[in-house]
């Protein structure tokens, strides 16, 4: 069969790029007093997008300060219902330039135009538009009759969902009435300054968000300034350590949403149609870049061949290449250095003695691309049946029972998600009751919602981000 | 007065539903308010710790699994048991804290009432913290609060049996087990509490009271991989508190900051919360 396609391509015009990029600080983009500047690239086409700022020590000093000086002066002193309408212009921002930030964040980032304009920016206006409803109502959220922000928020984000992990970090932030001070990853920098001017557009108070772009050196400065009153971050659990270990001993709020291992668990009267497009959808949706990406397939001996024959099948369909195509299945892999990670451990899987499938596709010349991977005969020993990917590798286990099942499901340092595929709803509630993940998809697969709790247990973190339960890492838990 | 001897009581560990001695072989001496010997307590050393963790975490899934209305029963029982032996408690801590008579009765009273206070939430709290999300689309979606696993807690330096309970109760009630370390000046009323524990049908394990320094175990509990989170509410050392927040960070532990406080106040839901973690169902709806 012929799958061929004619080219539909975005239009690259929707777009804006300016050529430099300043700090935006209390509310004005400016330039870096001790800091540097880098390039934002294109994965798919290694172009360069524009040149970034790095900030220095002196400017997320800068930083923090017009946070503490608009927490002090304006933010904590306005009420709830005020902070409420900045929220819903931000969100109605959102949605009115959906399609320019879904091109932007494709261009930079690389992942498929359908999924940044179908799944991430209808995601991030919903999700400032959720929390806008709660900053006038939180004394009813059952944390406190006089709920009491933290001040200044620090928080750091991966590149994987640029703008949508902006908006599950600055939304509850302001709407329980902290400021903040964001840091967007280095190779993703481009949506989190549109949406400074977005800020600016909503006439937002300066200084109630700032936006510090640089690498990792920037982070760490804003993480340990004795100023920041709250550290939230998402990324990988090794830098979660640094930060945890960073801050100890101090008064900071701290909430961490890091790796993940799931398992993605077939069942052998799961419906087998839908499990499959969950699978793929598992770990094959954002090129793997997930972190709760099902990137263990659990699947029951009886159907396993046929498990794997149809995901072959399927994934012999997926289209890989340019992301600004609007039939583009498959992305590029964000940076050189994620591929070369990626690369190191499916080579891992090959020296251990896993069999490895490539889905047949053609990669392009320039950029950074990873073909669908499955790894079957892969053992619980394994290193790709152990550490985070984060690319599109599926590695494949087996098991006989339920109980086998949540054994190997759990069997991982890891506890962020994990999916259960079964027609058999007593089984499906057994199962989720000892599963020790943090989100759990049954019949389904890599759903958010604003208004839905995301987050991990054991070595995935703590803090929830979504729900009322989000409200919670932005607000100071009373002990007594 | 007659001229009997009284038998005196030795104080040990409790690890596992039963009282051991300190594998090191070593005890201190536990003094009253003013400086006389009550007794020897065992001197908790890295091994009892370690045999307290995993008594802890074999515990804890049978623990978590138990029914919320039963967990509430057996909470409910040590409060009687506390009951029946108050007038033990009220000498132990007006010995230990130096309280008059008076503030004794009031502060045993307000132990037997935090137990049957937290008791009580075991088969409630699900409701009050956990949520149906109405999410876009056809799903059914839950949120439940689930327990940590196994909490390793340093119990408050000052108040002896009022804030040990106020820190033990709301860790286990909900499904965690726990390791502690009694008051390190006060460690008495901690082991005759464990005494109260030991027979009022808590699961072996459920809760551990080691006895000692907290800079001796302190610090290894924190790194222990098979522990879950801490609760630092005790530690008033803030070298130790450090410490054992960077220890913590090995395995992305969450650690309640230390927090010392009126043990009298109205504890609220912040101690329950802070030892649970939501999760979140998602499942598709049709027909």
């Amino acid at each position: 069969m012929n799958f061929d396609y004619a080219p539909a391509p975005e239009s690259r015009d929707l777009v804006t790029i300016d050529a430099h990029y300043g700090l935006f600080i209390d509310g004005e983009f400016v330039e870096p007093t001790d800091g540097t500047s880098f390039k934002t690239i294109n994965p798919a086409t290694e172009e360069v997008l524009a040149e970034v700022s790095e900030a220095g020590p002196n400017d997320v000093d800068r930083a923090v300060r017009a946070a503490q000086a608009a927490y002090a002066k304006v933010w904590s002193k306005m009420p709830g219902a005020e902070r409420a309408k900045y929220l819903y212009r931000i969100a109605r921002l959102i949605a009115e330039r959906s399609r320019e930030l879904a091109v932007l964040e494709t261009l930079d980032n690389g992942k498929p135009i359908r999924e940044s304009r179908d799944v991430d920016m209808p995601l991030v206006s919903a999700h400032f538009f959720y929390y806008a409803g709660w900053a006038d109502k939180l004394e009813h959220a059952g944390f406190s009759d006089a709920p009491r922000p933290y001040g200044v928020a620090a928080q750091i984000i991966p590149w994987n969902f640029p703008l949508l992990m902006l908006a599950w970090k600055i939304a509850p932030a302001l709407a329980t009435g902290n400021t903040v001070v964001l840091k967007p990853a280095e190779t993703t920098s481009l949506t989190a300054l549109a949406f400074a001017q977005i800020c600016q557009d909503a006439e937002l108070p300066a200084g109630v968000v700032n936006i510090v772009t640089g690498d990792g050196a920037t982070g760490r400065a804003l993480v340990e300034h004795p100023d920041v009153n709250k550290v939230a971050f998402t990324g990988s659990t090794e830098v979660g350590r640094q930060i945890q270990r960073a801050i100890a001993g101090t008064t900071k709020g701290l909430t961490l949403e890091l790796g993940g291992k799931a398992a993605n668990i077939v069942f052998d009267d799961a419906p087998l149609d839908e499990a499959i497009e969950g699978i793929v959808n598992g770990i094959y949706f954002n090129q793997g870049h997930v972190c709760c990406a099902g990137s263990r397939l659990l699947v029951q001996e009886s159907v396993a061949d046929d498990v794997l024959e149809r995901l072959k099948s399927r994934l012999t369909m997926l289209r890989l290449g340019d992301p600004m195509d609007k039939n583009t299945d498959i992305g590029a892999i964000n940076s050189p250095a994620q591929h070369a990670r990626i690369a190191e451990l499916i080579a891992a899987g090959d020296e251990e003695g896993a069999q490895r499938w490539t889905a047949p596709c053609v990669l392009p010349d320039k950029g950074w691309w990873i073909a669908p991977t499955v790894f079957t005969g892969v053992t619980q020993a394994h290193r790709i049946a152990r550490e985070e990917i984060f690319g599109p590798v599926l590695s494949v286990l087996s098991f006989r029972t339920p109980e086998e099942a949540v054994i190997k499901a759990n069997n991982t340092p890891y506890g962020l998600s994990a999916g259960i595929w079964s027609e058999k709803g007593s089984r499906t509630l057994w199962m989720a009751e000892r599963l020790q993940a943090g989100v759990i998809w049954a019949n389904t697969f890599n759903r958010f919602d604003p208004a839905s709790p995301f987050g991990g247990v054991k070595e995935s973190g703590f803090g929830r981000e979504g729900g009322r339960q989000g409200l919670g890492a932005y607000l100071q838990r009373e002990v007594r | 007065m007659d001229d009997r001897v009284e038998v005196r009581k030795t104080y040990k560990l409790f690890i596992n539903g039963v009282f051991p001695r300190s594998e090191s072989g070593r005890t201190y001496p536990a003094l009253d308010s003013k400086g006389k010997l009550l007794a020897h307590a065992a001197l908790a050393s890295r091994k009892d710790a370690r045999d307290a963790v995993l008594a802890a975490r074999a515990a804890q899934p049978g623990w978590a699994a138990r029914d919320a209305y039963s967990r509430g029963q057996i909470l409910y029982r040590i409060a009687e048991m506390l009951e029946g032996r108050r007038d033990q408690f009220e000498t132990e801590i007006t010995r230990c804290e130096g309280l008059s008579a008076r503030r004794a009765t009031g502060v045993v009273n307000a132990t037997i009432d935090r137990w049957v206070w937290y008791a009580g939430w075991a088969d409630k709290i699900t409701q009050v913290l956990g949520s149906s999300n109405q999410v876009s689309g056809p799903y059914f979606n839950f949120s439940v609060p689930t327990p940590t696993g196994v909490v390793a807690a340093v119990a408050p330096a000052r108040s002896s049996l009022l804030g040990l309970v106020s820190v033990i109760a709301p860790i286990i009630v909900t499904g965690n087990t726990v390791v502690c370390l009694a008051a390190p000046e006060k460690p008495l009323p901690a082991i005759s509490l464990a005494e109260v524990l030991a027979t009022s049908d808590l699961p072996a394990g459920v809760v551990n009271i080691l006895t000692g320094q907290p800079h001796t175990v302190g610090p290894w509990l924190a790194e222990h991989a098979d522990v879950n989170a801490l609760d630092l509410s005790g530690v008033d050392d803030d070298s130790l508190a450090t410490e054992m927040a960077v220890g913590a960070a090995g395995t992305i532990k969450y650690a309640l900051p230390p927090c010392d406080s009126d043990w009298t106040l109205d504890p609220g839901l912040g101690r329950l919360s802070a030892f649970m973690n939501t999760t979140t169902v998602w499942h598709p709806q049709g027909r």
